[in-house]
């Protein structure tokens, strides 16, 4: 497997990292995220991490810099699902991943999503 | 044969028997330690001194001789530590052998140069002896406290689940690296296990908050964010609320309370719930 399924939900795209992530795989999540994003003109992404068992530095720089590629696009990044072992690791490499915004599982990311929208759309009116 | 394991062999018996009325004038706790118990324990070492002696030099205790002398020792020591004998008492036991076998062996020596040399020779072999039993009663010490250490350091960080999706950590006492390492696993497992999406970290039993267990409690919440969870600092008392500014920490990232009721109350609130009065409804 070389590539990490983007699958679409309405106005959100929803990625499940099922596999170890290497280097490589990053880099091509990134390409297809973006494009994916562009193409859909999506509204939000959620990563679900729940599956990731070990990170590195550069993979968790990867994930803040997904999110913020994201931002840029218009479309809020949720990742959720971290297990603790990886959030001590992170911390401990000094990637507190600020601006990414975080929730405990799936159902809770998306709430998360929606009602940011909600937010989003009240303040443009 | 040198002389030693000779007076050993020989008078195995009444050494043995010697040696406890030695000990009944110096250091027998009868009420510790049962008759048959110590007469074993003594009959065992002078037979295994006397082996250890008669195939060897009587130079090295870490010998392979003496490990029958050794394994004695490390039981007698062991269990007596166990059983509340004084650090001297425990050594007395192996010293306390040094008048019955030096008066045996004035008789068996031949002249007072042979005399000489063999007492010292047994003097220098029991005082290692001696030592060796310290050790190993000061080691079974050490593994009592850092065993209860251990469990301290379990004990002391209870994660509670105060409502449905908040829970809460008190922080008794110093905190340290190993300490807060325990802390934030037990939280994050925690956290995951009840699916809650507001911890509450209460410092009120945290004697002093310097630079290092400030960025421990800074980790702990970072961590807490990044699997999704708020984190609300709460039992900031006076003093460390100087201390924190005076040292320039930067806590205004996370939230903080004075006290524990607030910080409750702010988590229920970010849950949706609200709370009102009977007699105000009425």
């Amino acid at each position: 497997m070389d590539r990490i399924p983007i699958l679409r939900m309405g106005e959100f795209l929803l990625v499940t990292i099922q596999v170890d992530m290497h280097d490589r795989l990053a880099l091509t999540l990134q390409d297809d995220l973006t494009s994916r994003i562009s193409e859909t003109s999506a509204r939000g992404v959620l990563i679900d991490i729940s599956s990731l068992e070990t990170v590195d530095s550069f993979i968790g720089r990867m994930l803040g810099n997904i999110a913020s590629m994201s931002r840029v696009m218009d479309a809020e990044t949720v990742v959720v699902g971290m297990q603790p072992e990886v959030a001590i690791t992170l911390v401990e490499l000094g990637l507190s991943l600020p601006g990414v915004r975080t929730a405990l599982n799936v159902e809770r990311g998306m709430d998360l999503l929606r009602n940011s929208r909600r937010h989003g759309m009240e303040g443009r009116r | 044969m040198s002389l030693i394991a000779e007076v050993i062999r020989k008078h195995e018996a009444e050494l043995t028997s010697d040696w406890i009325k030695e000990m009944a004038s110096s250091t027998r706790r009868s009420d510790l330690l049962k008759e048959t118990e110590l007469k074993s324990q003594t009959t065992q070492f002078v037979r295994a001194l006397g082996a250890a002696t008669e195939s060897g030099s009587t130079e090295d205790i870490a010998g392979t001789n003496f490990s029958a002398v050794r394994e004695i020792l490390t039981e007698t020591s062991r269990s007596r530590a166990a059983m509340g004998f004084t650090p001297s008492e425990t050594a007395t036991f192996v010293f306390s052998f040094k008048r019955p076998f030096v008066s045996r062996l004035q008789k068996e020596a031949k002249d007072p140069q042979s005399l000489w040399s063999e007492t010292w020779k047994f003097n220098e072999l029991l005082d290692k002896l001696g030592l060796y039993t310290m050790e190993v009663f000061q080691k079974s010490r050490e593994e009592l406290i850092s065993r209860q250490q251990q469990d301290m350091l379990e004990l002391s960080t209870p994660v509670v689940r105060l409502w449905e999706g908040v829970l809460a950590l008190p922080l008794i006492g110093t905190l340290d690296s190993a300490r807060t390492q325990v802390v934030m696993e037990s939280l994050l497992k925690k956290i995951v296990e009840t699916n809650s999406q507001v911890a509450i970290i209460d410092i009120t039993g945290v004697p002093t908050v310097d630079t290092l267990v400030a960025q421990h409690l800074i980790k702990t919440v970072t961590a807490a964010r990044l699997m999704g969870a708020d984190c609300i600092i709460s039992g900031i008392r006076p003093q460390i609320a100087q201390t924190i500014v005076h040292l320039g920490v930067n806590l205004s990232d996370i939230t903080t309370k004075s006290s524990m009721a607030d910080a409750f109350l702010v988590a229920l609130q970010r849950g949706g719930y609200s709370f009102v009065k009977k007699t105000e409804l009425a």
